[in-house]
């Protein structure tokens, strides 16, 4: 296969991938758009095999085979809930691959440089290793954390800006002695690596558990620019352009999760939200009322008296599986002729557009399922709001107290309702650790219990009666 | 203080200026009310009633020689010399048009308060005359329409056939138009409406009827609420949509004016002659020569049997409610103005001094400008003028991002003196991918913010080609079998994230 052929394939699979992203703008072309992006994959594969003289490589083939059919059975298997820590631990490969390309690439330079192209060489391989040992790391950890093997509070170790510094600069000394090593240096390249490796579990650590959304998509966007710089590494433009697309689609994503938060990109990833966690409410003011428990009985009285519904879902929801009954509700609700809808916050969930994903996969239609801009000013007008597992997203004091650690962030006005159910399992804080006057409120009455089964009692009870 | 309620005696013109119940008002307000024998008669008010609320019944020099002389219609030349300095004159004057008779009045040393005049405030309501009596115009104008129609205006299916409704055009959705609008509507008709004003689009729709536009936008907003000339394109473009109207509709009523201007020609000979057969214009612009070339003023002509009306006495068709309504602005004027006891001419009462054309013999009018209202309210933000305001807004919310552009400039300089060429070839690439991924991603709508990162974590698999460009030679050096170990990584992530997606995906359904 002559040169020219695999780069006009280059440019057929970067059409492909961009159209791939184009197509998830909306739901009817998204899955268009997942077969171009596939399309574009295998196209590139083939063509790289055949003109590397690869293609019948038994190595080649085994690896391939082996690695595809154990992804599309995690592929397969993985429940919806579980999407998170899937999507985090897929960015932790690509890191690791990274980091494998760039140690290869340096045993094995496709071709001998010199001079200022020997550099820049070298300091796309040193880079590409960096960026990489970090994703692979951090997205261990974020992993960790989603899947609750790791306690998702932040971990605050004392002088942690500095440690975080102080390694930089470690990575830094070690480029320049890599640069100055030549073909030697190869131990500086492990080094630097396993010390990125370090910053990659330290940054992740001391991120909370609710900021979790952006420390994915930020991981996102860190696996496409190693692709990126692998590419520059390699000369191959493919691959440039895939790690670009790939690295700002992921820095819009955390981007869009910081603004839903209303808080800087850097405080994330730097940590120190949350910081206050372990004092929880010492942050807010303190919460004066009452709060008033109620039954499945009451809570079905109150949905067959109205007219219009809003369900609020959040991580509660995923965590005791209860989209499936949330669904047959609304159906039963839906039949009755009530207008029945669901509100989503930016961040709800572990992941950007998780709540999304999960009432999809109950088969509810997609234009029930709101976003809060669309669906906020309506709240007023509701005569009853379910609040299923979340917290933080709707709470008032974001907006009402300067001194609440969320303050600013844009909320669900979950409380401008006639009445509020708040489903939750224990009296505790959110995942932010921040009181919540929502549910001191008057017209907000609390459902105790698993989120499925408080949910699975009010299917039956509507059912029955 | 004496105020004289003086007797109309304009041609046709049944209105008084005062009815026995703003008499008992004004008495309240400390005035002495001397009431001209037999003023209030074609209105329906005796003198007996105007007494019986305490005003005296004078006749004609006692009531001209009040302080304050109330009438309706502006004074005739004989009328005007009666009146001497000292006194004031509330009444309608249309100082544009009658600057003879401003000049008559000036001379005789008088003060003149135009009921005309009042301001476009929220405020200014209590006392806007034009509004209370286009009102009634407007209702009016689609009575006489009915009349002169030769078919009803609602429809109707019957065992003899089905009515079609009929179809009204309105040009100007000022007080009269939306009067018209809703009084056509009440009846039954089909109802369309044109104003050079985009903000009375809104009124226009909640009226009920459909707003007529034409495609060249401009905003003919004027001074104070009332409209403006517009350009010739614009009226050429609102004389082709008149055009069509006219061959369409069975009813028009116009009603745009222009302050201190003759009334703008909106309907030609040749729309008129192109109208149905029994087919009715109202002009209630008649007074001032009229919208409709055909019109002539006072009077209902037919034309190819589509009758013109160009009536300029609709208010005093219904002269008892009309004078009630004008009885009721100017208690409340004189009410601003002080009543009895501080009556004065304020030059800083916002409503008073608009209306202030002599003060003692002095010219006060025009007033100075007011404010154009509603601005903030203009909808059309995005079109022709407005989209000069908008401009400035951008560079000055652009400027700040200057500086990481100068940046980006000094860096990039800084790699093209150093850097080769291959280098910057793949900088190319990358530059301009960042940007279509940047695009590209910014349309993803946020429903699908998992699958987006599932598929993007799949692209980036790309990885695969870089280990599989390692292993070239078998498995025989390090550098291969980490690039093996590199592909085995890749793959997972490549099957597994397209497979994850398409699973999410298959899930939306609408």
């Amino acid at each position: 296969m002559t040169t020219s052929l695999l780069v006009t394939a280059y440019i057929a699979a970067a059409v492909l991938f961009i159209l791939s992203l184009k197509g998830l703008a909306h739901p009817s072309t998204a899955r268009r758009g997942n077969q171009f992006g596939a399309i574009g994959m295998l196209i590139a594969m083939v063509a790289v095999a055949l003109h590397a003289g690869v293609i019948t490589s038994p190595t080649l083939l085994g690896a391939l085979a082996l690695a595809s059919v154990i992804g599309a059975l995690a592929a397969s298997r993985v429940a919806m809930t579980s999407m998170p820590q899937l999507v985090a631990i897929l960015h932790s490969f690509v890191g690791a691959a990274a980091v494998l390309v760039g140690i290869s690439n340096h045993l094995a330079p496709a071709v001998e440089l010199s001079g200022v192209e020997r550099t820049i060489h070298d300091v796309e391989t040193y880079l590409g290793v960096f960026i990489g040992s970090l994703t692979f790391t951090g997205s261990i950890v974020a992993w960790g954390k989603l899947q609750g093997v790791i306690r998702s509070k932040p971990l605050m170790l004392p002088g942690r800006h500095l440690l975080n510094i102080a390694m930089l600069v470690a990575c830094v000394f070690l480029g320049a002695m890599y640069l100055r090593g030549g073909h030697e240096a190869l131990p500086y390249l492990l080094i630097m690596a396993a010390i990125a490796g370090v910053i990659g579990i330290h940054l992740v650590m001391a991120i909370g558990g609710a900021d979790m959304p952006v420390v994915v998509s930020m991981l996102n966007s860190y696996s496409g620019w190693a692709a990126s710089a692998a590419g520059f590494m390699l000369s191959n433009d493919l691959l440039i352009i895939t790690g670009a697309l790939v690295g700002s689609s992921g820095a819009i994503l955390s981007y869009i999760m910081c603004r839903a938060m209303n808080r800087s990109f850097l405080s994330v990833i730097f940590g120190g939200f949350g910081a206050e966690e372990g004092a929880a409410p010492a942050g807010g003011a303190v919460v004066e009322g009452e709060l008033v428990a109620t039954t499945a009985d009451e809570v079905v009285a109150l949905l067959k008296a109205a007219d219009s519904v809003i369900i609020v879902p959040g991580y509660g929801m995923a965590v005791a599986q209860a989209q499936h009954p949330v669904r047959e509700i609304v159906d039963v609700l839906r039949a009755a002729g009530k207008t029945v809808r669901f509100a989503i916050h930016p961040v709800a969930g572990r992941l950007p557009g998780h709540m999304n994903v999960l009432l999809a996969e109950a088969n509810l239609p997609y234009d029930i399922v709101l976003e809060m801009d669309e669906i906020n000013d309506d709240f007023p007008t509701t005569d009853v709001v379910l609040v299923i597992g979340a917290n933080d997203i709707v709470n008032p004091s974001a907006l009402d107290d300067p001194s609440s650690p969320i303050a600013g962030m844009p909320v669900l006005h979950a409380w401008e309702a006639a009445a509020c159910i708040v489903f939750k399992r224990g009296k505790g804080a959110g995942y932010a650790g921040v009181e919540n006057p929502l549910f001191f409120k008057p017209k907000t009455k609390m459902l105790y219990g698993d989120a499925k089964k408080s949910v699975d009692a009010i299917l039956g009870a509507l059912r029955a009666g | 203080m004496i105020v004289g309620i003086v007797k109309e005696t304009a041609p046709g013109e049944r209105r008084v200026a005062a009815t026995p119940d703003s008499v008992t008002k004004l008495i309240q307000l400390g005035f002495t009310v001397t009431v001209e024998s037999g003023a209030g008669v074609a209105a329906g008010f005796d003198d007996g009633a105007y007494a019986a609320a305490g005003a005296t019944i004078g006749d004609n020099a006692g009531a001209w020689s009040a302080p304050v002389v109330v009438k309706v219609r502006p004074p005739l030349d004989d009328e005007a010399a009666r009146l001497g300095h000292g006194q004031t004159l509330i009444s309608y004057l249309y100082p544009a048009h009658n600057a003879d008779l401003v000049r008559r009045l000036a001379d005789r040393g008088i003060s003149a308060i135009a009921m005309d005049q009042v301001p476009r405030t929220t405020r200014a309501q209590k006392v806007d005359a034009l509004s209370s009596t286009g009102n009634l115009s407007g209702y009016r104008a689609v009575i006489e329409a009915v009349a002169a129609l030769q078919r009803p205006l609602g429809g109707q299916t019957t065992a003899a056939g089905k009515i079609q409704p009929c179809k009204v055009l309105i040009i100007g959705a000022g007080v009269a138009g939306l009067a018209a609008i809703g009084t056509a509507r009440s009846l039954g008709a089909i109802v369309r409406a044109f104003d050079t004003r985009p903000v009375v689009k809104e009124q226009v729709a909640s009226m009920g009827a459909e707003f007529l536009q034409v495609e060249l936008e401009e905003d003919g907003s004027g001074q104070g609420g009332y409209a403006r000339e517009m350009s010739p394109a614009f009226i050429a473009a609102e004389m082709a949509l008149f055009a069509a109207q006219a061959k369409e509709v069975n009813v028009i009523i116009t009603t745009a004016l222009i302050p201190g201007k003759r009334a703008p020609i909106l309907i030609t000979a040749d729309m008129v002659h192109s109208m149905k057969r029994g087919s009715v214009v109202v002009d209630l612009a008649a007074e001032m020569q009229g919208n409709c070339e055909l019109t002539e003023p006072g009077r209902a002509v037919d034309v190819n049997g589509v009758t013109v009306i160009g009536y300029t006495d609709l208010p005093s068709r219904m002269s008892q409610q009309a004078s009630t309504l004008y009885a009721t602005n100017i208690v409340h004027l004189l009410e601003e103005m002080g009543g009895a006891a501080a009556f004065t001419l304020d030059e800083q009462n916002d409503i008073v001094r608009p209306m202030t054309v002599l003060k003692d013999g002095v010219l006060m009018w025009p007033p100075p400008s007011l404010p154009k209202p509603a601005a903030a309210k203009k909808p059309a933000a995005s079109h022709g003028k407005a989209g000069g305001h908008s401009a400035p807004a951008d560079e000055s919310s652009s400027s700040g991002g200057w500086w990481p552009l100068l940046a980006a400039g000094i860096v990039l300089f800084g790699v093209g003196l150093g850097a080769p060429q291959s280098f910057l070839t793949h900088l190319t690439v990358f530059v301009l991918a960042c940007f279509i991924g940047y695009q590209v991603v910014w349309s993803v709508t946020p429903a699908l913010h998992t699958p987006l990162m599932s598929v993007t974590n799949a692209i980036s698999g790309i990885i695969v080609i870089g280990g599989m460009l390692q292993i070239g030679g078998g498995l025989t050096s390090a550098a291969s079998i980490i690039g093996v170990a590199a592909i085995f990584l890749a793959t997972l992530n490549i099957s597994g994230g397209f497979l994850v997606t398409h699973r999410m995906l298959k899930m939306f359904r609408r």
